[in-house]
């Protein structure tokens, strides 16, 4: 039955192994040099404090591959739900093949559970392998992305760890089963498109951010978390907060921020441009700090932020800091890995009595 | 006198509609036994059936004295080849023998070699490049190989020519005769019955109108595809 599987599947296996290999060498030959150069630009903006601006320069060069490489990642599971799970069983089913396999000796049980073992497991490693890859890769632009694109951001963390595998192993099952229910290759793949993309949608929206319960604090303002102060002329003055940050914790997947004011009022923020929000706050804008002697400060130092914070406005956040990468992705993976387990099971059952 | 088959009110419903029922009937083993009837009669869904591919929606099925299908080593013991003769359109004649041989216990290798090669059946060709009658001729050499005690045959001969079909049935019978085999296998063809099955079974409207010996059912007087119609207007009249 293995030498079967084996011969329905090494055309494609094939394939996806060469196009693995040429991606992982390809990676590995330029790899080290990325290392490199980041090592080298900590190295340089480490002295004169500099390495924001080496962050976003860095990120900046790099940063369509880096959206590219995760992209391949993120997508890699649902093609092989789609081209290796659908077909699986909805392909014999059309072609009357089932007919002939299902009499010889072999029970349709043992015939469908060493297919969804040889190629689940080729399906795990392949995912694996190439999301390993592109984590090694990724690592100093991880580093220095900014906070929208750190690990722990919802598009980047699926395509890095060991995530892709339990993705990979659900995508492969879901296939199979809506292959099964379908009996039809077409329509099962696009319903296993639709299915799992609703699912990759919902998890990371509705099911990540609990899966260990979030950090909550409170911050003053400062550059880390506010994207830039304004005042209409002779107006009120309006900070813009960043949505995507919290201070002191880098690369943390920011889940709520509002800006508290002084004592219980409420911290109504309205929507502002682009992961901001803004709020305006009665401060004076014509004199003092905030006036136009304030912006005449030194460079690195804000006296109209630092009166900002003595009256009392506060970010007031709930996070899921970096640290937490591992672990969110160990229980991630684990929760997908039971669903294709579980869905395997019910493969199993259903193939022997409905037909 | 044993039986390889025996169906009790055997029926079976897709949706709403019975493509079987109140199907109770006994074949002997050791025979040929030909299934006939119209098209939609139910001839297949009894083949499929009885070789574990279909669950019975009512009744009782023995076949070989178990319920078919359940352990490999009941499906070692049936061979079953289904309408249009399916074959993996990608592997070769040759992948196709190798399937059989590792995919079954009593697997004769000798037989499905030399079967293969005196069809004339390239073991480098592609199956999804022969033609429909070499299609038929691979499965159904994959179904004596696997040497079963009953082989089960659905409408085995309908992509052969005349002159192959003559030559596949007798040899069907020859290799019944050799290896104490029983066949059951349909056809809507009483002349292709008559040459090789010593049994029939008429199938008709979804219920069994008639089952006998061939001699016996001779005896009357008139041929046996008089005989074979008649029953058959009988259950469509009523």
């Amino acid at each position: 039955m293995i030498w079967l599987t084996w011969r329905q599947f090494r055309g494609s296996a094939a394939l996806t192994a060469a196009v693995l290999v040429a991606f992982v060498v390809a990676l590995g030959a330029t790899g080290p040099g990325l290392a490199a150069e980041y090592t080298a630009g900590i190295a340089a903006c480490v002295p004169d404090e500099t390495c924001l601006d080496f962050f976003d320069r860095f990120f900046g060069a790099y940063d369509l591959l880096f959206l590219a490489l995760t992209l391949v990642v993120l997508l890699l599971p649902a093609l092989i739900g789609l081209f290796w799970g659908a077909p699986l069983v909805a392909r014999e089913l059309e072609a009357g093949t089932h007919l002939l396999v299902w009499s010889q000796s072999v029970t349709r049980r043992r015939w469908l559970a060493v297919k969804l073992a040889v190629v689940g497991l080729a399906a795990v490693a392949v995912a694996g392998g190439c999301g390993l890859a592109v984590t090694w890769w990724s690592g100093p632009l991880d580093r220095s992305a900014v906070p929208e694109m750190a690990q722990m951001a919802p598009v980047v963390f699926g395509a890095r760890g060991i995530a892709p595998m339990g993705y990979a192993a659900f995508a492969f099952v879901l296939g199979v089963t809506v292959g099964l229910l379908v009996r039809r290759t077409l329509p099962a793949m696009a319903l296993t498109l639709v299915i799992f993309a609703a699912v990759q949608v919902a998890v990371p929206l509705l099911v990540r951010p609990h899966l260990m319960p979030p950090v909550t604090g409170t911050f003053e303002l400062g550059r880390e978390n506010v994207d830039g102060i304004g005042a209409e002329r002779g107006g009120s003055l309006h900070v813009f907060l960043r949505t995507s940050a919290v201070p002191g914790h880098p690369g943390a997947w920011v889940l709520s921020s509002e800006l508290t004011g002084p004592g219980r009022a409420s911290a109504e923020g309205l929507s502002g441009p682009s992961s901001t929000v803004t709020r305006s706050i009665p401060v004076s804008t014509t004199s003092g700090p905030c006036g136009p002697e304030g912006a005449a400060a030194p460079p690195g130092t804000s006296p109209c932020l630092d009166e900002v914070n003595r009256l009392g406005y506060r970010q007031q956040a709930a996070y899921q800091p970096l640290d937490r990468f591992w672990p969110v992705q160990w229980i991630e993976t684990g929760i997908y890995a039971l669903l294709a387990l579980g869905l395997a099971g019910c493969c199993l059952r259903w193939i022997r009595s409905p037909l | 006198m044993t039986a390889v088959l025996e169906a009790h009110v055997l029926g079976r419903r897709y949706g709403t509609r019975w493509a079987l029922r109140e199907c109770t009937v006994v074949v002997p083993a050791g025979r040929v036994v030909g299934l006939v009837g119209p098209n939609g009669a139910g001839k297949t869904t009894l083949l499929k059936l009885a070789a574990g591919q279909l669950a019975p929606t009512t009744g009782d099925l023995a076949v070989l004295g178990e319920r078919p299908g359940a352990t490999p080593a009941h499906l070692a013991r049936v061979g079953f080849v289904a309408q249009d003769t399916p074959v993996y359109a990608a592997l070769t004649v040759a992948d196709h023998l190798r399937l059989g041989a590792r995919l079954n216990p009593r697997w004769d290798a000798p037989l499905a070699r030399e079967r293969a090669a005196r069809l004339g059946l390239p073991p480098a060709r592609r199956a999804g490049r022969l033609s429909g009658g070499q299609r038929a001729q691979l499965a159904l050499t994959l179904g004596l190989a696997k040497r079963p005690e009953l082989l089960i045959l659905d409408e085995p001969v309908a992509a052969l020519d005349p002159l192959a079909r003559r030559e596949f049935l007798e040899g069907l019978g020859e290799a019944a005769a050799a290896h104490g085999l029983s066949v059951l296998l349909s056809s809507h063809l009483v002349s292709d019955l008559e040459r090789v099955c010593d049994h029939v079974i008429v199938l008709a409207g979804s219920r069994v109108r008639l089952a006998g010996d061939v001699d016996r059912l001779r005896a009357s007087g008139r041929g046996l595809e008089d005989v074979v119609l008649a029953a058959m207007d009988a259950g469509a009249g009523r």
